[in-house]
């Protein structure tokens, strides 16, 4: 149970972490990830020092994180298998799948520097700049969502992404209007053509500007620009109602208050039931369970404490981690986990003294699961669809490359069962938790310790050990979540 | 996009799973089913190509009107003829391989390809491509629904996808296409070395090999990891691969080289997926250099390569290449030197067996609303020519499939006579 919540709650934990709270009643041990508000937020100072995971700089490079997209994965992955709020990082890359924004398009145009701090921007590096989209992500994650949407759609990095910059008056651009309906909030079958025409000129004058030193790629930053002249003042009628007396139409305004026409359609999409089934339904299946058919019973409690709270997604969650659903046995393990979520729990179960997280980008990149790069506006293809023939290699190798940059720390943990190597099997499946192994596979690991005659030497655990290591993570049962 | 595959994990993992042949007969499958087999190589260019781009109208008076930025001028179009209805086409000036293929009478060109009410989406309108349906848009794909005929077992690298992600075309019932993205990539690497390596590989091989009924996720899993430690030596020998001409070292190309190498080393595969992207070009599209100009090159100068290493191998016969996209774009340039989402575009075919020249009439790009090859105001262009009629004659006539079946309609009358 306990490992269940940290797994899911967060990224898994450590063999220390998962000692300390031990003693812990589950249900604090749930309040505590909830409501992380009150835990540090010093992961960051963490960086670098020894007792944590590596990071690795490049060449010539002091670490960069907000104008070096590979070190702002590095920073990102860091957070995850570190952060004291791990459900703040869980939430945020849900969020980052649901408003999938890719750098390499905004570094194709602004530059990688510029493109990083569009991303994921900690706002306190740099005066004046504005928070990255993941930052950002990161501050709404668990608060409003209509304030989320709305600064999503004002975001410079979604602005480029999505072409509000092109959208005008005279030549309107559906491309963000249509996504905010289809993939940020109602869901497809919920609009017509003619309402994303509507949302579209909703959206005329939003733009883009850069700010701070021009000639700089370091120290210059886009932040939002609403230009009035851009903006199509005429009303604006959908299909579904706009206002909460019903009505349809958001009224004909002066290109001065125009921006006002974004926040009505806006509160009328993270109004709409449809939105709240909608992130019920994606909120139940990244946390309780994504392979059998949706517990409607409780997918509508948390659409309607979403409803009920003023549109609150902590109320979505709180209704969630407190359910007995959450809890069922039956639900463990039935998540195929993400990339991240694979590496960084195996990271944590395995150690980390002399690794280092940009190890795992390349893996990760073949796992298909980039940070920042979602192959388009729709986000990955989670579930099985994460599974195919070469990530399942990627899966293998990077467990292999792992657990031999481990080994000695892996055999070491394993010798006060070096006598017998059913023991020392026993050991490791419970050190690294899975859905359960059957007979066969278990017998299959047993001989793999026996492949010559077991003595229990160091020599001999420095390779079976790592090996049977690489063996239970790269497996089909440590795959799930 | 992932529905309908958690939908099949549900329904058919037990197929699926046992869909597969035994490592042992897989090598003798291969061997039967034979290099001298037709095999298809579709290439899809991600992102709604711009159609006029590459197959150009340049005489007509509202290209150049409508397009004032980024029309290509008629100087620089690589002449191809007039199509049947008369009217003078060009192709974009980068693509000079594709104009010695077609000189060669090796390239099929058919344009106003597309279907009724075309999707300006690129999801829906990548998935109604994919599935050849526009109703049905998320279930298996028109490739993947071929593959489930095969006779079963049916060896893992029947199909070979070149791209991370199973493309919707390959989504299948019964066959999971391997995903294999460089040859030489596609290894199983050891916590160990030597012989203690060997005792991994051997260990995985047996655990993956526990398909349990009563767990079809991990049956899933564990077949997926199965297919791939199978297939690892073959594709090991693909990665051996060292073609006589020089292909071009991005990504494309180097997909296209993994190719040739499958059709070199006689492993058995019948279908092939490759894509390219950036088509989405909203903006900055460019003329003679620049954006559109650059995907050309791509495009292009990786097919040549393909096709002068296939044809000195003398493996042109049995290849064809389909290449499409989900959607031609918007006839007038935006504000933006770009173009924005339209609807019928152009399909090209070429190999040895193609019947080359020009399929299909070209759009009249003139504004007036009735304009018949036109939709949408004039705005887009409008097709002449379903989508699914090329799938059919390919079904039909190349692979000696059944198109009716697999396509789920009789899409035979309408499809141009390229092979």
């Amino acid at each position: 149970m306990l490992e269940h919540i940290l797994r899911r709650m967060g990224f898994g934990a450590s063999p220390a972490e998962l000692a300390a709270w031990k003693s812990v009643p589950i249900d604090t041990v749930i309040d505590r990830h909830l409501n992380y508000e009150s835990m540090t937020t010093d992961h960051d100072s963490k960086i670098g020092r020894p007792e944590y995971v590596g990071i690795t700089t490049s060449a010539g490079r002091p670490f960069s994180p907000n104008t070096l997209i590979n070190d702002a994965r590095q920073r990102w992955l860091f957070r995850m298998i570190h952060s004291q709020r791990p459900l703040e990082e869980k939430m945020a890359l849900f969020w980052h799948n649901h408003f999938a924004t890719a750098y390499s398009k905004l570094a194709g145009a602004v530059g990688q520097e510029r493109a990083t701090r569009l991303m994921d921007n900690d706002p306190s590096s740099l005066a004046g700049s504005p928070a990255g989209q993941i930052q950002v992500l990161r501050e709404y994650a668990t608060g409003s969502f209509p304030g989320m949407l709305l600064a999503m759609a004002k975001h410079p990095a979604m602005i480029y992404w999505l072409d509000s910059q092109l959208n005008t008056r005279t030549r309107p651009q559906e491309n963000f209007g249509r996504e905010i309906m289809e993939l940020f909030s109602l869901g497809i079958g919920n609009y017509t053509e003619a309402d994303v025409y509507a949302a579209a000129r909703v959206f005329t004058g939003y733009n883009w500007q850069l700010v701070g030193d021009r000639a700089s790629n370091d120290t210059s930053y886009y932040t939002f620009l609403y230009r009035p002249n851009d903006h199509d003042t005429n009303a604006k009628t959908f299909t579904f109602a706009i206002y909460p007396d019903g009505g349809k139409t958001i009224p004909a305004r002066a290109a001065a208050a125009g921006e006002q026409d974004a926040l009505d359609l806006i509160l009328a999409l993270a109004r709409h039931p449809a939105t709240a089934q909608r992130l019920a339904q994606r909120l139940y299946k990244f946390f309780v369970n994504e392979t059998s058919e949706p517990d409607t019973a409780l997918v509508n409690a948390i659409a309607n404490s979403y409803l009920g709270n003023n549109y609150n997604i902590k109320s979505m969650l709180r209704t969630l981690f407190q359910s007995s659903q959450f809890r069922d046995p039956a639900n463990f393990f039935q998540r195929y986990s993400w990339p991240l979520e694979f590496v960084a729990r195996a990271i944590k179960e395995t150690g980390w003294t002399g690794y280092s997280v940009n190890s795992a980008m390349t893996p990760l990149t073949n796992m298909g699961q980039q940070l920042y790069e979602p192959p388009d506006v729709n986000g990955w293809a989670t579930g099985p669809d994460w599974i195919s023939t070469s990530s399942m290699l990627s899966r293998m190798n990077f467990s292999a490359a792992l657990a031999q940059n481990q080994r000695f720390n892996l055999a070491r943990d394993a010798q006060p069962y070096r006598g017998s190597s059913d023991r020392v099997l026993e050991y490791m499946l419970a050190r690294f938790p899975s859905m359960g192994f059957s007979t066969p596979a278990t017998t299959a690991m047993a001989d793999y310790l026996r492949s010559t005659a077991w003595t229990g030497t160091d020599a001999q655990l420095q390779a079976r050990v790592p090996g049977l290591t690489r063996l239970i993570v790269g497996s089909g049962e440590y795959q799930f979540n | 996009m992932s529905y309908s595959r958690r939908q099949f994990v549900k329904g058919g993992v037990t197929a699926f799973t046992f869909g597969f042949a035994a490592p042992q007969a897989i090598c003798d499958i291969a061997f039967a089913q034979g290099a001298a087999a037709r095999n298809i190589v579709v290439v899809y260019l991600s992102g709604g190509n711009d159609s006029l781009s590459t197959i150009i109208p340049y005489r007509d008076a509202n290209y150049t009107t409508r397009r004032p930025t980024i029309a290509i001028p008629a100087a620089n179009v690589l002449q191809i003829g007039t199509d049947p209805s008369g009217v003078e086409l060009g192709l974009h000036p980068r693509l000079t391989g594709l104009k010695s293929i077609f000189d060669a009478g090796r390239l099929a060109i058919i344009q106003r390809t597309g279907y009724a009410n075309q999707s300006r989406s690129h999801f829906t309108g990548f998935d109604i491509w994919g599935t050849a349906s526009v109703s049905n848009t998320s279930g298996t794909g028109w490739l993947g629904r071929y593959l489930d005929t095969q006779p079963s077992p049916v060896d893992p690298l029947v199909a070979w996808n070149t791209q991370r992600e199973t493309p919707r075309p390959l989504m299948a019932r019964l066959v999971g296409v391997p995903a294999i993205t460089s040859p030489a990539a596609y290894q199983f690497s050891g916590a160990n070395t030597g012989t203690e390596a060997t005792y991994e590989r051997t260990a995985q091989t047996r655990i993956s090999s526990h398909i349990p009924v009563d767990r079809p996720h991990l049956a899933f899993v564990n077949s997926t990891t199965q297919a791939a430690l199978s297939t690892l030596d073959r594709v090991a020998t693909v990665a051996t691969y060292r073609p006589a001409n020089t292909y071009p070292t991005n990504g494309f190309g180097q997909a296209l080289t993994a190719v040739a190498g499958a059709m070199n080393k006689q492993i058995g595969t019948k279908v092939f997926w490759v894509q390219t992207g950036g088509f989405d070009t909203h903006a900055t599209q460019g003329v003679n250099q620049g954006a559109y100009f650059n995907l050309m090159a791509t495009l292009g100068d990786g097919l040549k390569a393909f096709y002068d290493d296939l044809s000195a191998q003398g493996l042109l016969g049995s290849t064809l290449v389909l290449v499409y996209s989900e959607f031609g774009r918007r006839i007038s340039e935006n504000g933006s030197a770009g173009t924005d989402h339209g609807a019928g575009g152009n399909m090209m075919v070429l190999g040895g067996a193609v019947r080359g020249g020009i399929y299909g009439s070209a759009p009249n790009l003139s504004l007036d609303p009735a304009n018949p090859t036109l939709e949408n105001n004039a705005g887009d262009v409008k097709y002449e020519t379903d989508f699914r009629s090329v799938y059919a004659k390919i079904l039909d006539s190349w692979l000696g499939s059944n198109s009716v079946s697999v396509l789920g309609a009789d899409y035979r009358s309408g499809a141009p006579g390229f092979i």
